[in-house]
């Protein structure tokens, strides 16, 4: 059953090829479930030789496949061999167990993506690698699956590489961690110069007896290789950053497997470990024990759902490392495998929440879901209660054991894994709350749409002042024609009473006799008839004007009244000064909620829009893991040596190198009751502050930690300062110092020739054509000779 | 008469006439190649092509004959020919393969065929592939050259069909770039001709016997102390300005950035080679002492050319400049390589030689495509072409990551090896600062590729046509080895071996106190009884100390 190791990495392989071939031309969801059928049957290959490696002697359970030799130079040789041992099979067990899981998710998940194919080709190569990486029996078949899966991370975090922050993720996640495989590298050449060899069984057998000095050295640089791949303080950065490839992804890649590589690889090295010096396994239990806090701290404030779950994991690999570095390899390896499967959980339940919620990740926006995504809600719940430590979850056990052997080492480095634990509790107590309780905020209105409405009601507002001020131009000039009119109407009062006066006065002058009176005692009439008349139309003028005046009153008033309710509005918004996440119910908010009307699109379809259960394929597999996050704690439980299946399981591949407890079993059980309580009391106080609202979050959620202590920023600032200005002085140093030096010669050459008139022209084309034309006769005088 | 012969290469019974006649084929067959293109009418430049795509192709496939036929387990030299040729003065014309030139030489008969069909002449194909024949046929000739004078003419010769690739087909500053690499080279091979007559002169003073056949002046070690050192020098010059080490550097970026696809892609996979094959054949072999006492100094320019070419192609905004940085880089690795001197770093330097040939090769091949779409080079017009050709950036990602080193692709074994040679005990801090490399490698090409693959596509870019069939396939033999040298590299590995540790045994004899530095090897074991050991040993004094404890 052993030789069935080779099928194990084989399966994946085959189906990647197969996929990188015929994937395009599969679609969806055929690719998915292909690749899907490749891991399983890797898992089904795994579990077989692990059956294999049960039914060997105990002490026996070595088994090592050579594929074909791999580079061989002078006297250093490498196999393409695999090493399967109680360690690598447990590794692969849970890779290909989650991976598969994860494969089946995805098929879910990446319903409708474009390049649905090409994903699955990734994540069929990502397994292959990470299969690789644990089974190789020489570090340089772990150094090529350490390469390889970080080149399936680096194409995985970019796979949506359209968006330019996603394509920088990636190449960060590759950059950094090219720092520790420098580490890695080294580490591989002081072994190959100081034993001889690289393969594993050269190494394990030959290393009690390195020198002190030449271990330590292995370690610390295995040290700077691990940080890399493992995400620990200073090399952290691209963790976080690496959430913007898909869910899955964050699931598998940078959570449940690849991330513990470093851990994995310290841990294959324990007998060179156990030579080092003292401080440098020191170094790898404070490295941890400060990235777990570090983290921890960071994810108390952030309200990214993944990034949360991000620092989470960076502080769980804090954990691991601390773990190492006190010999703890048991629970080191207990803990992967647990945190494997609930962190895989978490990341899976994000992934849903992120799918149902038409890709919002902000869980200021989120709340009371568990009502509309139970399944989703339900198993993330098994999967807090596990990372949180409560029992009987299995992050209880697995973190409980390490948290043990810390007090048994160093009682400074258990106080700090103690706080670390107690703020792990809260930040995913908090993460629970504002994700699946209180009240649905995706349905509120974020500070941008309630801005947005203001615009609006601002714009009429101002149309409403606009319309008074042309109001108020229509009345003055209303009121200026009213005057002219008025003007007019004297004039011909005016006029009328001349006429009238005229007419007396000829009519005055004539006898009544004559035979013009008539006519003019007509026209005396006509003119005393047209007196009263203009009068008349002069007093309605002149009520014109009056009227028309009052207009202008009016115009005015109302043009003072839009004036100031546009800037009662104005000021309204003003004061409203919302921070850019805010978000609130409309009909919470009195104040705002006149505002309905005015709300722009987005709010709109987002009420119109349902948050959703995700698909069989999302929830079956965060089923299966809940289940295995609920009672993985089986695997090592600490009540009776009977009960370390876990840890006889795994003794042969730590060649006794286990720390020893020294710690009675009344301080484990108070321990153990230190622990909980903690755990119990960080989860009522989270819930105090975002269920209750006892305290405002604002004194939890510092800026340093939203932030994250200012680590990333300030290396950012550093490459692109004066790392860039660097770099910039080397080509401008090249271009100018170098080069121009080349140029300078030529010139001074060119001078000195220009007495030399005759080589000016043509002095390479001459000289090329007498190369030419004499190599051509040697050869031919060659020829001749040869078929004399 | 010349074809018939060449036809009998392939008769079994002529075995004979095989092993007299193979090596002087592969330079006849290009050059008779050159000849019947430049008679062919100027009209029908598409013959001129077709011609010089069967002529490379029928002497690559002599060069895989040859490797195909060569006796893995002999160090020497095969295939030797050797023609008196002016007796008097102790020239002859000499070829022969042994390990490391084998593969130099089956690499030119690879990167021949597959950069004249995956590239075409912008105008006047005749003359074009013409020259690039006769470049083929010189590129052949100086990994074959057993004679001093012999290997300096061809050194010479592939100058000339370069010189008139850059400035007749090249780019922009074309006469500028050719000039400058004319020059820089000329000034080299005149030193170096001056190192040949010392060389050959001083071993006749003391012999008697004047010889330019490297192997009598190898074993004759006529050359003590200074005269060795400066003569080794003279040599180094040249072949410092064809690797090129730093500050001698300058005048590849510009070659590479003007010259046409052919040039960048036979430069930077041949042409530079003949820089470290030099310092490996004529100054390793021909000065031992010399070579092992001025080992420091090649060892520091080839870390400085591993890092400050690095820095340097961070900062190009022309993507074929970057790439002619990166081969600053990766050649200096190979000089770390061979000065690591032991077989690690040699072997490693041998193979790195090829693969650097075939992954730069194939990046210019592909950058040159680009151009021939979008008429720039330059990063800051490209962007989002994943988008709108996703095979071509498929194809790119390989040959870029076997450019970054990643293992399981053939940038990586040549790599590893030499610096896994150089951490011995006398190159041990050059190795540390050299591995520091491989961190700068992913920088400048995930840099340059994000620029240009990822983001948004916009404009021109939108709708740049995805790779074609025709050039899928001829850029898939490319392809093809850096998986395949990547995944099983033994065969190359077991054929350089041997003409590696008759090299460094050559250098022990003739070097005082000088003895491989390479670790001591544990006996073999079954490793699973060692491991089994290991356990029970370890439980056992697991015991011992806790009984310790308890008493």
């Amino acid at each position: 059953m052993l030789e069935l190791a080779w099928l194990i990495p084989a399966a994946p392989l085959a189906g990647f090829a197969f996929l990188v071939l015929l994937g395009r031309r599969l679609g969806e969801p055929a690719a998915g479930w292909l690749a899907f059928l490749a891991t399983a049957t890797s898992f089904v290959a795994t579990a077989v030789v692990f059956l294999g490696l049960v039914a060997e002697d105990f002490e026996e359970r070595f088994f090592i496949q050579t594929l074909f030799e791999w580079v061989p130079a002078g006297n250093f040789t490498v196999n393409a061999g695999l090493l399967v041992d109680p360690l690598s099979i447990t590794m692969c067990l849970f890779i290909t167990g989650v991976g598969a899981l994860i494969h089946l998710y995805s098929i879910g998940y990446m319903h409708g993506d474009p390049n649905f194919s090409k994903f699955f080709v990734y994540l069929n190569l990502f397994i292959f690698a990470m299969l690789v990486l644990v089974l190789g029996d020489n570090m340089l078949m772990t150094f090529l699956g350490w390469e390889g899966v970080g080149a399936c991370s680096y194409f995985l975090i970019s796979f949506w590489f359209t968006d330019s922050s996603n394509a920088s993720a990636g190449k960060k996640a590759f950059v950094t961690n090219r720092i520790g495989d420098f580490g890695f590298m080294l580490a591989m050449f002081l072994v190959f110069s100081t034993i001889g060899s690289i393969s594993y069984a050269n190494i394990l057998s030959s290393a009690p007896g390195l020198a002190t000095g030449t271990a330590t050295a292995i370690v610390l640089l295995l040290l700077l290789a691990a940080a890399g791949k493992s995400a620990q303080l200073p090399l952290y950065v691209w963790l976080p950053d690496a959430m913007a490839g898909p869910t899955p992804v964050s699931a598998l890649i940078h959570a449940a497997t690849m991330v513990t590589s470093g851990v994995y690889l310290l841990t294959r090295m324990n007998p060179v470990l156990a030579v080092a010096d003292g401080w440098a396994t020191t170094s790898i239990a404070w490295v941890g024990a400060l990235t777990a806090l570090f983290a921890a701290t960071v994810a108390l404030a952030q309200n990214d759902i993944k990034k949360v779950l991000a620092y989470s994991t960076v502080s769980q690999l804090g954990y691991l490392f601390l773990a190492v570095g006190v010999g703890a390899y048991v629970p080191a390896i207990f803990h992967m495998v647990t945190h494997a499967f609930f962190k895989a959980l978490l990341f899976l339940g994000s992934g849903s929440v992120i799918h149902g919620m038409k890709n919002e990740q902000d869980m200021r926006r989120m709340g009371g879901l568990a009502k509309l995504m139970p399944i989703t809600a339900m198993t993330f719940i098994v999967g807090w209660l596990a990372i949180a430590g409560v029992p009987p979850f299995a992050g209880f056990w697995s973190k409980d054991e390490i948290l043990l052997y810390a007090w048994n080492e160093n009682k400074a480095l258990w106080a700090v894994g103690l706080v670390t634990a107690l703020l792990t509790a809260f930040y995913m107590t908090r993460q629970v709350i504002l994700t699946f309780f209180g009240r649905t905020r995706f349905f509120d209105a974020t500070a941008e749409e309630i801005y947005g409405a203001f615009d609006n009601r601002l714009a009429t507002a101002g149309g409403g002042v606009a319309s008074a001020e042309d109001n108020l131009v229509a009345a003055h000039s209303a009121v200026e024609k009213a005057a002219a009119d008025v003007d007019k109407r004297s004039q011909a009062v005016q006029v009328s009473a001349e006429k009238l006066n005229e007419a007396k006065e000829a009519l005055a002058k004539v006898s009544a006799d004559d035979e013009s009176h008539a006519k003019l005692q007509k026209a005396l009439d006509k003119a005393e008839k047209s007196v009263p008349k203009a009068s008349e139309n002069l007093a309605s003028s002149q009520h014109g004007l009056v009227q028309a005046n009052s207009g202008v009153d009016e115009a005015n008033t109302q043009l003072a009244t839009a004036k100031s309710a546009f800037a009662a509005l104005q000021a309204k918004r003003n004061s409203l000064a919302l921070p850019d996440e805010h978000v609130t119910a409309l009909s919470e908010a009195p104040e705002l909620g006149d505002l309905l009307d005015e709300m722009p699109n987005s709010y709109r379809e987002r009420q119109e829009y349902h948050p959703h259960e995700s698909p069989w394929t999302m929830t079956v597999p965060l089923v299966v893991l809940a289940g295995a996050s609920a009672v993985a704690g089986g695997l090592n439980l600490p009540f009776s040596k009977d009960l370390h299946f876990l840890g006889h399981w795994l003794e042969p591949s730590l060649f006794a190198n286990e720390a020893e407890l020294l710690v009675a079993t009344s301080t484990k059980w108070g321990l153990a009751v230190v622990a909980i309580v903690c755990a119990l009391a960080a989860i009522g106080a989270a819930i105090a502050v975002y269920l209750r609202g006892r305290a405002e979050p604002q004194v939890i959620e510092r800026e340093p930690f939203a932030r994250a202590w200012y680590v990333d920023e300030t290396f950012a600032r550093i490459a692109g300062g004066p790392g860039q200005k660097g770099f910039d002085l080397a080509a401008l140093f090249d271009r100018r110092v170098i080069d121009g030096a080349v140029d300078g010669v030529a010139t001074a050459a060119r001078a000195l020739g220009t007495s030399m008139q005759s080589l000016q022209t043509g002095f390479v084309r001459n000289s090329a054509l007498g190369i030419v034309v004499g190599s051509a006769g040697v050869v031919a005088w060659f020829l001749a000779r040869l078929w004399q | 008469m010349m074809v018939s012969q060449t036809g009998l290469l392939f008769g079994a019974e002529a075995a004979e006439a095989v092993s007299f006649s193979l090596l002087p084929a592969l330079v006849i067959v290009p050059l008779l190649t050159a000849l019947v293109i430049g008679l062919l009418p100027s009209s029908r430049g598409e013959y001129a092509r077709l011609t010089a795509l069967v002529g490379s192709a029928a002497t690559g496939a002599l060069s895989v004959y040859l490797l195909l036929d060569f006796d893995a387990s002999d160090g020497g030299f095969q295939y030797v020919v050797a023609q008196d040729w002016i007796a008097d003065f102790g020239l002859s014309l000499q070829f022969g393969v042994d390990g490391i030139s084998l593969f130099l030489v089956v690499m030119t008969g690879i990167l021949f065929p597959v950069g004249i069909l995956a590239t075409t002449a912008e105008h006047h194909p005749k003359a074009y592939h013409l020259w690039v024949m006769v470049l083929m046929a010189g590129s052949m000739g100086v990994f074959m050259a057993l004679d001093l004078l012999l290997f300096f003419m061809f050194f010479e010769i592939v100058l000339v069909p370069m010189y008139f690739l850059i400035g007749g087909w090249g780019h922009g500053n074309r006469v500028y770039a050719a000039l400058k690499f004319f020059i820089f080279t000329m000034a080299g091979s005149a030193l170096m001709l001056v190192g040949i007559f010392g060389v050959v002169f001083l071993t006749a003073r003391q012999t008697g016997v004047v010889t330019f056949d490297i192997r009598a002046l190898a074993e004759a070690q006529a050359l003590t102390g200074f005269e060795s050192r400066a003569v080794l020098l003279a040599f180094a010059l040249a072949f410092a300005v064809k690797v090129p080490l730093f500050p001698l550097h300058t005048w590849l970026p510009d070659a590479h950035t003007e010259a046409p696809t052919i040039g960048s892609v036979i430069l930077a996979g041949v042409m530079l080679k003949l820089g470290t094959y030099g310092f490996l054949r004529f100054g390793l072999y021909l000065f031992p002492e010399a070579s092992y006492d001025l080992a420091p100094l090649f060892l520091t320019l080839g870390v400085i050319g591993i890092l400050y070419a690095a820095i340097v192609a961070t900062m190009q905004r022309d993507l074929k400049r970057l790439i002619a940085y990166s081969s600053i880089a990766h050649l200096g690795f190979i000089m770390v390589g061979l000065f690591a001197l032991n077989s690690q770093g040699i072997q490693g330097a041998v193979f790195q030689m090829v693969a650097h040939g075939i992954s730069t090769g194939a990046l210019f091949i592909l950058v040159g495509w680009i151009y021939e779409r979008r008429h720039t080079r330059l990063i800051a017009e490209l962007s989002g072409l994943q988008k709108s050709a996703p095979i071509f950036a498929g194809v790119f990602t390989l040959v870029m990551l076997s450019s970054v080193g990643l293992p399981g692709l053939n940038g990586f074994v040549g790599e590893f090896l030499i610096l896994l040679g150089a951490f011995n005990d006398e190159a041990r801090w050059w190795a540390i600062i050299g591995t520091s490399g491989v961190i700068l490698a992913a920088l400048y090409l995930l840099w340059a590729y994000q620029r240009v693959f990822h983001g948004v596509a916009e404009g021109e870019n939108a709708t740049m046509a995805d790779l074609k069939v025709s050039e899928f396939l001829s850029i898939l033999p490319l392809l093809a080895l850096i998986i395949g040298m990547g995944v099983y590299p033994k065969p190359i590995l077991d054929r350089i071996e041997p003409a590696v540790d008759d090299l460094i045994a050559h250098i022990e004899a003739n070097v005082d106190g000088f003895d491989e530095p390479e670790p001591d090897v544990p006996a073999e074991h079954d490793p699973r009884e060692l491991l089994i050991e290991a356990f029970h040993e370890a439980e056992a004094s697991h015991a011992e100390s806790a009984e310790g404890e308890g008493e």
